[in-house]
């Protein structure tokens, strides 16, 4: 019998595996102020999970497109006129009913909705977890690749362009690694706490942190402890995982700004 | 050839035409400084230079291999986004701690390095930014107000500053200042912008020129005695524009 085969190593490896990718992720959407973007792109994932069940292809497939749709017109849209909040919120949760009503025509399929808005990350599988690693994987692998690229640009876009780069093409490259975190975290955490596991975390690392890569270190080290500590919550309690999780990353939070606080006054 | 150059250059925001028809050279040891009102197009032809701003017309050169230190006329650092100077000094590139530390005693703020760039003071702030521009090894140093926010000393020692730089490193220099007898004191030729280029030449020319007064009115007569000689020179382009409407507006 192969360590895999216990359903709870399963999951603390999925929930890992998604605190990898969004912890760094989540350092840019705290650093770019892009919270709600973050949450818009994780509500039009609903969307995208009705379509790939209706057109029977893989749900993850159907989440990433949906979701670096609707990323790419938030970043199309921005800077046209309209109010960045405005827009965020009414694309966010129009995605999100649009995504519901989807689901509600698919009779068919007998499918648990409140697996897709909370996660069911006690039910991740083998296959879940190839997908959710390779996912994870992609996205530090690009954030990696263009990280230099990636800070000068959030910093400040006319010193990228000095420096002889395109911001424009580091916000796509964003917006791509954004949409491969909300399509593996949804199993984990469900589209509704997404954003919660992209910027707890970073914002529990930031009082701690001198520099950006100590943020994203530290906000890894933070959503795996959150991630393991909500499992552990879970199991003890029988509350549901997904929300178990960011409980932790909540509560790590509240510590981490006593921490400051006492720093402050010191 | 020269460093840079910009051919009946354009550029309309928002359906508002900033620049038209400017025509710019830079060459290589040189030192313009591009004066003008607000709202002048200043900061816009500096951003067009790096690529930063599309243009609606006319067309830039680069030499090839042109390398660009840029300072920017402010940058706000979020203050979610931790960053030491050291940090900050190895982007886009990474840098050596040898470089970094000796860019930062050429700009006589040395040491800095583990400091957060949040708790520098406006002075230290704009050297680091110098600093980094320095660490790009540049045949063309752009500064873009690189004195706001600092006080009359604090900003004559940065413009020595810069000059010393130049002297040693050689790399042309191009400014934008609202300072204007600060920094018409340290340039080989002064251009002065207003949606096109009303004048330029060397500090003495413009500063007698009727579009320069226009532009500026005659408050600035005093500190720009030094310049007022009597000579004669003639401007090429048009200015039949309104200049007293800026006057009213400045």
């Amino acid at each position: 019998m192969s360590l895999l085969d216990d359903f709870l190593i399963r999951a603390a490896l999925a929930g890992i595996g998604v605190a990898l990718a969004a912890a760094p992720m989540g350092c840019f959407v705290v650093w770019r102020r892009m919270a709600y973007f973050g949450d818009a792109t994780a509500h039009a994932a609903i969307l995208g999970v009705a379509l790939a069940l209706a057109l029977d292809i893989p749900v993850f497939g159907g989440a990433v497109a949906v979701a670096l749709v609707m990323a790419l017109t938030v970043s199309t849209l921005s800077g046209r006129g309209y109010s960045m909040d405005t827009l965020l919120g009414v694309l966010a949760h129009s995605a999100l009913a649009f995504g519901l009503v989807a689901v509600s025509f698919l009779t068919d399929v007998r499918i648990d909705l409140m697996a897709y808005l909370f996660g069911d990350i006690l039910a991740v599988g083998h296959a879940d977890l190839a997908v959710i690693w390779s996912g994870a994987l992609l996205v530090l692998v690009l954030l990696a690749w263009r990280w230099q690229a990636l800070l000068t640009a959030t910093l400040n876009p006319d010193l990228a362009y000095a420096g002889g780069l395109d911001p424009r093409r580091e916000q796509l490259i964003l917006t791509l690694a954004l949409a491969l975190v909300v399509a593996v975290a949804i199993k984990v955490v469900g589209v509704l706490l997404i954003a919660a596991m992209l910027l707890i975390p970073a914002a529990v690392a930031r009082p701690f942190v001198r520099t950006p890569e100590q943020m994203a270190i530290g906000a890894s080290v933070s959503a795996v402890i959150s991630v393991l500590g909500g499992l552990a919550l879970s199991l003890e309690y029988d509350t549901p995982a997904g929300p178990s999780i960011v409980c932790v990353a909540a509560a790590l939070f509240v510590l981490s700004s006593l921490f400051r606080g006492i720093g402050q006054r010191a | 050839m020269s460093l840079i150059s910009a051919e009946k250059l354009g550029v309309r925001l928002g359906g508002h035409e900033v620049l038209s028809g400017v025509d710019f050279a830079i060459e290589r040891g040189e030192i313009v400084t591009i004066v003008g009102p607000n709202g002048s197009g200043k900061s816009t032809f500096l951003r067009a230079l790096i690529g930063a701003q599309p243009l609606n017309s006319g067309r830039i050169v680069r030499a090839h291999g042109l390398r660009i230190g840029y300072v920017p006329q402010r940058l706000h650092i979020d203050p979610t986004l931790p960053m030491t100077v050291a940090r900050f000094l190895s982007l886009p590139r990474r840098r050596g701690a040898a470089d970094v530390s000796r860019a930062l005693e050429r700009v006589a703020v040395p040491h800095l390095e583990g400091r957060q760039m949040a708790d520098l003071s406006g002075g230290q702030f704009q050297r680091v930014l110098l600093a980094r521009a320095l660490l790009e090894a540049p045949d063309l140093l752009i500064l873009d107000e690189a004195t706001q926010g600092l006080d009359q000393p604090g900003s004559a020692a940065f413009y020595r500053l810069i000059e010393e730089l130049r002297q040693d490193l050689g790399c042309a220099v191009l400014m934008v200042s609202h300072e204007l007898h600060v920094v018409m004191a340290a340039s080989d030729r002064v251009i002065c912008l207003n949606g096109h280029v009303c004048c330029q030449g060397t500090p003495e020319i413009v500063a007698s020129a009727p579009e320069y007064r226009a532009l500026f009115g005659t408050g600035t007569q005093g500190a720009l005695a030094l310049y007022r000689h009597d000579h004669n020179h003639s401007h090429e382009g048009d200015c039949d524009h309104a200049h007293h409407r800026h006057e009213e507006e400045a």
